[in-house]
């Protein structure tokens, strides 16, 4: 895989642990010959250290996709590292525990609100505050877990993936006169710290591993990384609006 | 092998820094969550400043085991390289 992203310049959001998709996504970038710069959110002192986990440690920027300044002022301190951008990946999201694991219900606007603006709008906020660094043939790519169903416990998250594939369809629409496309990474359920914080998470662990026409492996990123790099790649220069499944094939499944 | 004690020195070290607990108050004895006031996401960044601390890898399911400071200094006395 040398060379695949050789002179690609990254942004990479949402890598919190050394499980985190966002951290395969780097990793494998580097190893691809990409330059990669990382986002970090809250715990930027643990962001650093699993930074240093990479093959090459990348700079880390502070970015809350629910603060204006730091959108605001984020191409600027990303040109502190690399003159512009080829891609970058949204691997956010966040919903309140009101909103998850089966109180569907109850949940109040407001923590329905807390999750559209951080899992959904945000994919928009941070298109938007990298465009200064975007050109043609550049792509933004998201994560999304399949909305067009619904799942146990996934809720309020379930809606704002929802609203994730709608607003990348519009990205797309929008950002398609610049040359820029905008595509999504439907994966399957990966044991990472996003998952852990979802109550009732093995609910949606045994049916990928017994049902996916590959099989699924709960623990391996990989795929799903190399998914989101194989959209910023040379190789989709014609692919916008976009879902691709890495699933094993669940979604195409019937009863 | 490193002793104990030294152990329990190295994590009230890491302990302070991430989540800002008194190095005095650390003890074999002390739970993470009950008695440190350490919540999920610091326990997250203890545990990676440990496996670099200490040279250990401590997987998630392994996590769940360490309530006190006394099981996470066992685990790390019997995995550290």
């Amino acid at each position: 895989m040398t060379g695949f992203l050789e002179g690609k310049r990254l942004l990479v959001t949402g890598v919190i642990t050394d499980q985190s998709i966002g951290f395969h996504v780097a990793k494998l970038a580097q190893e691809a010959g990409a330059t990669v710069v990382l986002t970090g959110f809250g715990r930027l002192s643990l962001v650093e250290r699993i930074a240093k986990r990479l093959p090459s440690t990348p700079p880390v920027i502070e970015l809350d996709v629910t603060n204006q300044e730091h959108l605001d002022g984020l191409a600027d301190k990303v040109r502190e590292h690399v003159d512009g951008l080829d891609g970058v990946v949204h691997s956010i999201g966040f919903a309140p525990a009101t909103a998850l694991g089966g109180g569907f219900l109850d949940t109040p606007w407001e923590d329905v609100a807390t999750a559209v603006h951080v899992s959904t709008f945000s994919y928009k906020s941070l298109a938007i505050a990298c465009l200064p660094l975007l050109g043609r043939g550049s792509g933004i790519v998201g994560l999304t877990f399949d909305a067009t169903k619904a799942w146990p416990v996934y809720d309020w998250m379930g809606v704002a993936k929802a609203g994730l594939e709608s607003t990348n369809r519009y990205l797309a629409q929008y950002l398609g006169e610049k040359g820029i496309r905008a595509n999504l990474v439907a994966a399957g359920p990966l044991r990472t710290m996003a998952a852990k914080s979802i109550p009732g998470f093995e609910k949606f662990e045994n049916p990928f591993q017994e049902r996916a026409p590959l099989g699924w492996d709960l623990t391996d990123q990989t795929p799903t990384a190399k998914a989101c790099l194989a959209l910023l790649s040379d190789w989709f220069p014609a692919t916008t609006g976009e879902i691709v499944h890495v699933d094993g094939g669940y979604h195409a499944l019937g009863a | 092998m490193k002793d104990r004690s030294e152990i329990v020195t190295g994590l009230a070290e890491i302990l302070e820094e991430v989540a800002g607990v008194n190095p005095d108050d650390v003890a074999e004895e002390k739970s993470f969550t009950e008695d440190l006031d350490v919540d999920s996401l610091s326990m997250v960044e203890v545990v990676v400043a440990a496996e670099e601390k200490f040279d250990v890898k401590i997987p998630d399911d392994e996590v769940q085991n360490l309530k006190t400071v006394g099981d996470a200094v066992s685990y790390i006395q019997k995995n550290a390289a």
